[in-house]
């Protein structure tokens, strides 16, 4: 049957292709926060797991939690892209060296 | 049986959606299989019976959030090859950490785990059991503050988007309330004292 491991496995892999994907695409913006999300969304499956393993809603209600930050998130990342494209016209990651870091 | 057909099928899909997101070399690519891949977590968790947080996933995630993301990606003119020009050079180490991830992640879960090798199902949930109901009746009891502060999060997101995105153009003719409010019929009206004109 398919039970906790499976949906952990599946998390896992979602989770370590978010990360390759910010170490591969590191030119856009845009992408970096679509990363973020899925990162997010795998964090969600293994909440949702164990709170159907546990047999506890209290990973479901965390999952809601974090579904609210992460539209908080997204939203407040994106108006910042937006001010940011307006004032350099690029959202290229490599060229918002103006602070030098 | 079905359900584990079911269940490899949607991971797949899922699997291969998160890679096109990745992979993708158009933005508005990446956002629809981001929406693909939102979509097939929906159903897993359907078929995990969290019904409620699979329906918010939808409505909240790909009705709202993803579409914040495609007007973003559409209102900027970014020219695609000017941002994807070819990988960075982080690129195969990045994938080699990704594969190291998987296999220990993956190790752990199936080796290592207290539950065996062979997994239990999760357990069936009782007759007449309402996820939605079972969530709300512990969101608005234990969890009532947390639901709370929650709000506040969202008011603040609001706040800040708009306050950050907001621009000030000159030339606009914009209502100042306050001063339409605060006016006073002498600052309109002058009476002027005159001596009436002389009959002709």
């Amino acid at each position: 049957m398919i039970g906790l491991q499976h949906y952990l496995s599946v998390a896992a892999i979602l989770f370590a292709l978010s990360v390759a994907g910010i170490f591969i695409n590191r030119r856009n913006l845009i992408l970096l926060l679509m990363c973020i999300e899925l990162m997010l969304l795998a964090v969600n499956f293994n909440f949702v797991a164990f709170s159907r393993y546990l047999g506890d809603e209290t990973g479901q209600v965390f999952v809601f939690f974090i579904l609210t930050v992460a539209a908080a998130e997204a939203a407040i990342g994106l108006a910042i892209l937006v001010v940011l494209f307006r004032n350099r016209r690029s959202i290229n990651v490599q060229e918002l060296d103006s602070m030098k870091g | 049986m079905f359900q584990v057909l079911l269940f490899y099928f949607f991971a797949a899909v899922l699997v291969g959606a998160a890679l096109g997101v990745i992979f993708s070399r158009n933005p508005v690519y990446a956002v629809l299989f981001l929406v693909l891949a939102f979509f097939q977590s929906a159903v897993l968790w359907l078929l995990a019976e969290a019904e409620f947080l699979a329906i918010v996933l939808v409505l909240v995630y790909v009705g709202a959030v993803m579409v914040l993301f495609l007007f973003v990606v559409m209102m900027l003119d970014i020219t695609v090859e000017k941002i994807r020009g070819g990988f960075t050079r982080y690129a195969p180490l990045g994938l080699l950490i990704t594969a190291l991830m998987v296999v220990e992640l993956v190790q752990v879960i199936w080796l290592r785990s207290s539950v065996g090798t062979v997994t239990p199902g999760f357990q069936p949930t009782a007759e007449g059991y309402s996820n939605t109901e079972a969530l709300g009746a512990i969101l608005y009891t234990e969890h009532a503050y947390a639901f709370e502060i929650a709000a506040v999060i969202l008011l603040l997101a609001i706040v800040a988007a708009i306050s950050l995105t907001t621009r000030r153009r000159s030339g606009l003719k914009t209502q100042d309330i306050a001063r339409q409010v605060s006016v006073k019929a002498r600052d309109r009206v002058r009476i002027v004292k005159m001596d009436s004109e002389k009959r002709r």
